[in-house]
């Protein structure tokens, strides 16, 4: 390990000895502890949207005119969103592979490619988003039926979308910070968890969301 | 790579990516074909998730305690949330034996 990079990895750079030379106690987790806390952020967040999702539950369920509105335009377009975004998962598996070779332009460059998958797959979800409120859906009123149904889409998949736009300035910050040789490849890998887990919250949504609701 | 997750092969996380867009896939296909049952949707989106988590995330490949401290947490407040909102909202309204 470089000067540099071990002026930016110090837990790697000694891992066991704190600055006063006694031996420390093993990490329990065996991961660094920036690591430790992009999963306990992801599993807060994992809690925010699942209270998100069983409220959306209730409120479906105790509506008797809950509205079926998707036609097929919507759920090839959600399809198609599930596609980038798994996509972009794997894109960015790419770029913390490069990261760990120490392949500073080619973890930037799928770091990159993976920030446009997130501003593609946002793009199609204002247009979905667009195409609702044209037919008429408002956070509290609709044509179909019960009318939390629009405050229950738009703040599910609205949540989501921030997540996904904070993932991609993320993204963009730590691929450029990486480049510069700011940062370490494990910082890459930290935000490559983020955006799996956006990712994660996607495979519920659509199901969830999407399907439930799709027009018969 | 030191201190972070031992990096399986990409055949792997190929097979993976393909197999979560598989499911996604199917999903659409059940849904269409059988009615988007609850349960059906939910149990292929755990396998998504299952897949996503092990592989893309490589919790698989982490020390079991930072699996035994995430998983079976997470899922007991996820649960317990499910169970307890229902209650909360017949409190809020002083009707706590309210059908």
């Amino acid at each position: 390990m470089s000067p540099a990079e071990a002026a930016i990895e110090p837990a790697i750079a000694a891992p066991a000895i704190h600055s006063g030379g006694a031996v420390m106690e093993e990490r329990p987790f065996g991961i660094p502890s920036s690591k430790l806390v992009m999963w306990l952020f992801i599993i807060s967040d994992a809690c925010t949207f699942g209270a998100v999702l069983f409220a959306y539950g209730y409120i479906r369920n105790s509506a008797a005119d809950w509205p079926q509105v998707f036609e097929a335009a919507s759920i090839w377009n959600s399809l198609l969103m599930t596609f980038i975004l798994v996509s972009s998962s794997l894109t960015v598996l790419f770029a913390v592979r490069a990261a760990q070779a120490g392949d500073r332009a080619g973890a930037f460059r799928w770091t990159m490619i993976t920030a446009s998958g997130g501003v593609l797959f946002t793009l199609l979800h204002i247009r979905e988003w667009l195409n609702l409120i044209g037919q008429g859906a408002r956070l509290f009123q609709n044509p179909w039926g019960a009318p939390m149904f629009g405050a229950a889409f738009f703040s599910i998949t609205g949540l989501h979308m921030a997540h996904v736009v904070g993932g991609v300035i993320a993204l963009v910050v730590v691929g450029l910070s990486y480049r510069a040789g700011r940062y370490a490849a494990r910082h890459i890998e930290i935000w490559a968890l983020y955006w799996h887990f956006v990712d994660l919250v996607w495979m519920f949504v659509v199901p969830l969301v999407y399907l439930l609701n799709m027009k018969r | 790579m030191s201190q972070t997750a031992k990096s399986t092969g990409m055949g792997s996380t190929y097979a993976v990516y393909g197999a979560i867009l598989a499911i996604a896939v199917v999903q659409v296909i059940v849904a269409v074909t059988l009615g988007p049952s609850f349960w059906r949707m939910l149990a292929l989106a755990l396998i998504q998730a299952y897949l996503a988590v092990m592989f893309f995330m490589h919790l698989r490949d982490e020390k079991p305690t930072l699996r035994l401290a995430l998983i079976p947490g997470t899922l007991f407040v996820l649960v317990m949330m499910n169970m307890i909102w229902a209650d909360s909202f017949r409190l809020a309204v002083m009707k706590p034996f309210a059908k």
